[in-house]
């Protein structure tokens, strides 16, 4: 067996079995530990795609941005060392079924369809291609997508705060 | 390469999806429902990414994709938050079960 | 009295719709305004529009009778106002106006009049009721709705004011509300007469259908005399008997109905509970006329096209009046007493109409009944009335909690002994001449219905007396109580109609109201007047034998079992009971019920429960529950995936 097959299937484990426990762990505070390690996963699994890039991104945004306002946030609401309420267990039953079956009937169909490639060249995404492109303005540019995203972050931020702000 | 196909990668990120789509469903606290949202961010991204790689390799699309994605992402988490620590001033809990006054 | 002004009242239209709306607008102010307001002025309004109504209507009359009424040889009917309300169909129209002919003319004045004095007498009366402003309120009303129905020129509009009659009734007798017995009795009248009412109506249809007309004057005219009318509603017939016959008796069961005629008369009794006064304008003076001059208002159709319903009105009337004296005899209520002894005296209009020819001498027995409904509206309301002081008096309705009161209420005494005299047919009190006229024309067309009336004459005397006795003799008098006669209001209408009882009789009446609006010269005939005096003196004796002081003579006579039935009005009260509650209610009321409640109702019932049911369960998907939501989300996403993957797959 190829190397390269381990470490996807290492990648694969890392990935589900630290979602798994992070949706099913007891203390918030392992879930986020769990989540890291789902996150970094993926980000390996960028690296093994080789895109370095949205690997860093991210490793970057996720691991270090988003995971630490999670943190932040349970410092602020929960207490420490207090174990999360258990689920209704009805829910969680026809949560879980309804979960399998769709996954089982997703998986059927992945594994029946036939992807194929029709591309001939290769564009390698390095940071130069994909800065080069994203920032023109020509044709295949997303200059414009990018800014209104810039936008959305701005509104974002102000939004939090006027939501977050105490009212008196 | 060619040994992992691009139906390995899609069904690791199915299996993402659903865990994370099962966390959504089961948790009851806000904050671990955020987690479980951002897992299935993740396994869209993801497959993004290995569509682009697999089978545009000519475009850089699916890299952009995610990149907005990964950026949008973080306004809601952030947005999301302020919204969980605004009930928690108000309710005093973040549980999802006490906050059910939507409906009226 | 200046010509001038009295023309102007009758052509003017004002002048004439004021006599009927005066009531109303009383009845408006004193029902609409506030509780508070006006309390003290209540009776104040009400009697001074009545008396408004009263002068109008007394002008009105004169102004008939003698001048614009008044033709060479009789009188004519004048149409003074008729406004077209609604059009059924091309010929028949639904119109409201006034009509004025001899008999209109007269119950307008004797309506105003009765009326105006029981307002005076209640002033008294009622004085310390706390609703004596919704008292007055409903006497006006009651005074508006009769009015309306006796000048009323279209049998529709005579039907309308006739229901409001009906319910200006049920309100006066239910008027002591707290009383179980009196919203009983209310709601006996009601749904008697209005059962009555029921063939009235249908009456009314039919006749209206074979005339093409609703209007009073041109049914009278297209159904008497040879029409095609007349033909056609004789020509068809339904078990028997022609259509004209059947709308003809259906109408006189309303008459019936609201005249207390066996067997429909259970409901004049129990309808005593009203305030006394009450008793005296509705069902002793006004209101139970109404059957009477119903007929009299259809009279020439009813003798000339129809004799068969005549008869039929003859024998119920002279039934009826010859049933409700032998109850009248046992009675021992006061108010009960009374309201046989009206039942028994319109039995006499009834029948008195029964036997009567159209036109010339034979046409007596109409104008007899015509009087005695005149005269017997006078009397009887100085009976009920001086019931009234004595029941206010004592506080009680009871004969044995009365007796030897002549001492205290000297003027009763004297005005009931009057009225009395008067019912008992003793010259030369107004009832005598009345009856004579009645007696009179039975004897020339019916000798049976002549001895059961002599007898009923008899029996008049003696119960009459018998009470008489009984309230103010028997006993012997008691001087405890002092107050006795002090309200002023109360004493003065019972002098007024003393001296009308006394005096109406010299009135010519065949000179003013005759079956055909010719002048009728009765010639009085003292000799055969005789054999009743001699009758009804017969009675008054009787009765003082037994009742003048107290004894055990009627113990001796050991009548109990042989008047039990009549001591129980013939067990009619029961046998209704029997039929309504054994045969009708559980026979076809209680399936009917049933059906209604489970199978309509529960229809009706389950649908509402199962939308209810439904919607419980579907409100529990709304339960705000976030997550509750998103996996319905997922689930229906997952169905949709499949139906799409069946259908393009």
């Amino acid at each position: 067996m190829d190397i390269s097959v381990i470490i996807f299937y290492i990648i694969s484990v890392v990935i589900t079995g630290g979602a798994l426990l992070a949706v099913t762990s007891k203390q918030i505070f392992r879930a986020a530990v769990y989540l890291i390690f789902s996150l970094l996963g993926v980000a390996s699994m960028y690296f093994y795609l080789e895109n370095n890039f949205i690997a860093a991104v991210q490793i970057v945004v996720y691991v270090g941005g988003i995971v630490v306002l999670i943190i932040f946030s349970i410092f602020l609401t929960q207490n420490s060392g207090h174990r999360l309420k258990k689920p209704d267990g009805k829910r969680v039953f026809f949560s879980a079924l309804s979960v399998l079956s769709a996954l089982l009937l997703t998986l059927n169909v992945i594994g029946n369809y036939n992807f194929k490639s029709n591309s001939n060249n290769t564009i390698e995404p390095e940071i130069k291609n994909i800065g080069m492109q994203m920032l023109s303005t020509t044709q295949y540019g997303y200059l414009l997508p990018f800014e209104v995203v810039s936008f959305l972050l701005l509104a974002a931020m102000i939004g939090c705060i006027v939501i977050a702000l105490k009212r008196n | 390469m060619k040994v992992i196909g691009i139906e390995h990668i899609v069904f690791v990120s199915t299996v993402l999806f659903f865990i994370g789509i099962y966390g959504f469903l089961t948790r009851r606290n806000m904050i671990t429902m955020l987690m479980s949202i951002e897992l299935i961010l993740n396994s869209v991204c993801l497959n993004f990414v290995s569509f682009n790689k697999f089978l545009y390799h000519d475009k850089l699309e699916g890299v952009f994709f995610t990149l907005f994605i990964i950026t949008i992402a973080a306004a809601e988490a952030a947005v999301a938050i302020a919204i969980i620590i605004n009930l928690y001033r108000s309710y005093k809990t973040i549980d999802i079960e006490e906050a059910d006054e939507l409906k009226f | 009295m200046n010509q001038g002004i009295i023309l102007n009242i009758i052509n003017s239209t004002f002048g004439l719709s004021a006599i009927i709306f005066f009531p109303f607008l009383s009845f408006l102010i004193l029902g609409l305004s506030g509780i508070k307001s006006f309390k003290k002025y209540a009776s104040f309004i009400g009697i001074i529009s009545i008396l408004a109504t009263f002068i109008l209507s007394s002008i009105v009359a004169l102004e008939y009778f003698f001048i614009s009424g008044k033709t060479a040889d009789g009188f004519v009917k004048i149409t003074a106002l008729n406004f077209e309300w609604l059009k059924f169909s091309e010929s028949i129209s639904l119109n409201v106006g006034i009509l004025l002919d001899p008999i209109s003319v007269m119950m307008i004045l004797i309506v105003s009049f009765i009326s105006l004095m029981v307002h005076i007498f209640s002033a008294g009366y009622m004085k310390d009721d706390k609703r004596i402003k919704i008292y007055y309120s409903f006497l006006s009303l009651f005074t508006f709705s009769m009015l309306g129905l006796v000048v009323s020129t279209n049998i529709f509009q005579m039907y309308i004011f006739w229901e409001l009659v009906g319910v200006s009734s049920f309100l006066l007798i239910g008027y002591y509300y707290q009383k179980p017995e009196a919203v009983a009795a209310a709601k006996k009248a009601f749904i008697v007469t209005r059962f009555a009412d029921l063939g009235f109506l249908i009456g009314i249809l039919i006749i209206s259908y074979y005339s093409q007309s609703l209007d009073f004057v041109t049914i009278i005219e297209r159904l008497t005399g040879e029409s095609q009318y007349l033909n056609s509603s004789v020509a068809v017939s339904f078990l028997g008997v022609s259509a004209l016959t059947w709308a003809l008796v259906l109408i006189f069961i309303g008459g019936a109905g609201k005249s207390a005629m066996f067997p429909l008369h259970i409901w004049l009794p129990d309808a005593m509970e009203g305030p006394t006064p009450v008793s005296a304008l509705i069902h002793a003076a006004t209101m139970v006329v109404a059957g009477v001059f119903l007929v009299a208002r259809l009279f020439p159709v009813y003798s000339l096209s129809c004799p068969a319903a005549l008869d039929v009105v003859a024998f119920t009337g002279v039934f009826t009046a010859l049933f409700a004296a032998l109850i009248a005899c046992t009675q021992t209520d006061i108010k009960r007493v009374l309201a046989y002894s009206t039942i028994s005296q319109i039995g006499f209009m009834i029948f008195s109409l029964g036997i009567s020819g159209y036109g010339g001498e034979s046409g007596l027995g109409y104008m007899a009944s015509m009087f005695h409904l005149f005269t017997h509206a006078m009397f009887k309301a100085l009976l009920f009335l001086g019931a009234g002081v004595v029941i206010h008096y004592i506080h009680s309705n009871e004969v044995k909690d009365m007796g030897g009161l002549r001492k205290q209420l000297p003027i009763t005494n004297l005005c009931f002994l009057f009225a009395c005299l008067a019912i008992s047919g003793i010259p030369p009190f107004s009832g005598f001449f009345s009856k004579e006229e009645i007696l009179l024309a039975a004897w020339n067309s019916n000798k049976t219905v002549f001895f059961i009336a002599l007898f009923t004459a008899f029996l008049t005397a003696f119960y009459m007396f018998r009470l008489y006795f009984l309230i103010f003799w028997h006993n012997k008098p008691s001087n405890s109580k002092s107050k006795a006669e002090s309200h002023f209001s109360m004493i003065i209408p019972l002098l007024v109609l003393a001296v009308l009882t006394i005096i109406t009789g010299f009135v010519p009446f065949g000179n003013l109201i005759t079956s055909d609006g010719k002048i009728l010269h009765s010639h009085f005939h003292f000799s055969f007047s005789i054999i009743p005096i001699i009758v009804a003196i017969a009675g008054i004796m009787l009765s003082a034998i037994l009742f003048k002081t107290k004894s055990n003579k009627t113990e001796n006579l050991n009548l109990e079992n042989l008047l039990k039935p009549v001591k129980n009005k013939f067990y009619i009260d029961e046998i209704y009971i029997f039929i309504t509650r054994k045969l009708v209610f559980s026979l076809v009321a209680k399936p009917a019920a049933w059906f209604d409640k489970n199978i309509i109702d529960g229809t009706v019932n389950y649908s509402g429960e199962l939308t209810g049911k439904v919607s419980e369960k579907i409100k529990t998907l709304h339960s705000g529950k976030t997550q509750g939501y998103a996996l319905w989300f997922v689930l229906g996403l997952i169905i949709l995936v499949l139906v799409f993957a069946y259908i393009f797959y």
